[in-house]
């Protein structure tokens, strides 16, 4: 695949149907990769602006949050003269089926970038059948 | 006496107020590449300097280009997204690919000041202004 040119990709704000936030501030939705490999799958999210140390993952039932807070203290001695995006905090949940160990998830932070690694439990890794 | 209190979004909050008069902006002037280009910038002033941010989240430091020339700074680079062979694609939100924009900022850049900072993918560069470019107070005798 060659490469492309970059397109800037609009931000989406965070619907208020799955539930309003009571902090200060906006809320958007990270750009997600979904990735599935034999026996895991790969959530790779964009969160520039986030520290390691400001993310919140937790899994409730069979919701995974990931709540990424924006650290606004850089801003505070800039005044802005001219704006083309604007920055907030990042939210996004998804909905785990069976098939994922919920026990095993884990997270790597950089540059911006979040990638979870959510293994699949031993009988959801695909098997070959071999033809008697 | 009127006591201010310092709210912690107070920053924000004159962000956000200065981002509803983008629409009306037209940025600085013409550039090589208009609004719209990527990435995306905001651009402050800090004291006589300006603060260029731009969000670049999951590029490598080394694939970013930044190039002052008189008042014109131009950010090139490449953002590059990769997986393993054999996975397969359930969602794909992400870009990758090549940028390049340059921007003119309304003063005068002392270059060799210039100086860029890479955070959780977040570039922010800042271009002190020239001597010669800042205003200066005249006594009056």
């Amino acid at each position: 695949m060659t490469p492309q040119d970059l397109q800037v990709q609009e931000k989406r704000e965070r619907s208020e149907e799955t539930g309003e936030k009571t902090e200060v501030g906006r809320y958007f939705v990270p750009q997600t990769d979904i990735h599935e490999s034999a026996d895991a799958l790969f959530i790779t999210m964009d969160m520039p602006g986030v520290g390691k140390e400001h993310v919140d993952i937790h899994i409730e039932k069979s919701v995974l949050t990931i709540t990424g807070t924006i650290d606004f203290s850089n801003y505070e001695d800039l005044k802005p003269i001219y704006t083309e995006y604007n920055v907030g905090n990042y939210t996004r949940s998804f909905n785990l089926s069976s098939k994922i160990n919920k026990e095993d998830i884990s997270a790597k932070m950089a540059d911006g970038v979040l990638a979870l690694h959510l293994p699949k439990v031993k009988e959801a890794t695909a098997k070959k059948i071999e033809i008697q | 006496m009127v006591y201010r209190i310092v709210d912690p979004f107070n920053a924000l909050r004159d962000f956000q107020q200065s981002l509803d008069s983008t629409r009306s902006s037209d940025g600085f002037g013409r550039g090589t590449a208009g609004s719209g280009a990527f990435p995306a910038v905001n651009i402050f002033s800090k004291g006589d300097d300006c603060v260029i941010v731009a969000e670049l989240p999951g590029v490598n430091k080394s694939d970013i280009d930044i190039n002052v020339r008189g008042n014109q700074i131009r950010i090139s680079g490449k953002k590059d997204i990769s997986y393993d062979d054999g996975v397969s694609v359930h969602r794909r939100e992400r870009d990758s690919g090549n940028f390049d924009r340059t921007l003119t900022v309304p003063i005068d850049v002392q270059s060799d000041g210039v100086s860029a900072e890479y955070q959780d993918g977040v570039l922010a560069v800042y271009l002190p202004r020239a001597e010669a470019d800042k205003p200066r107070s005249v006594t009056i005798n």
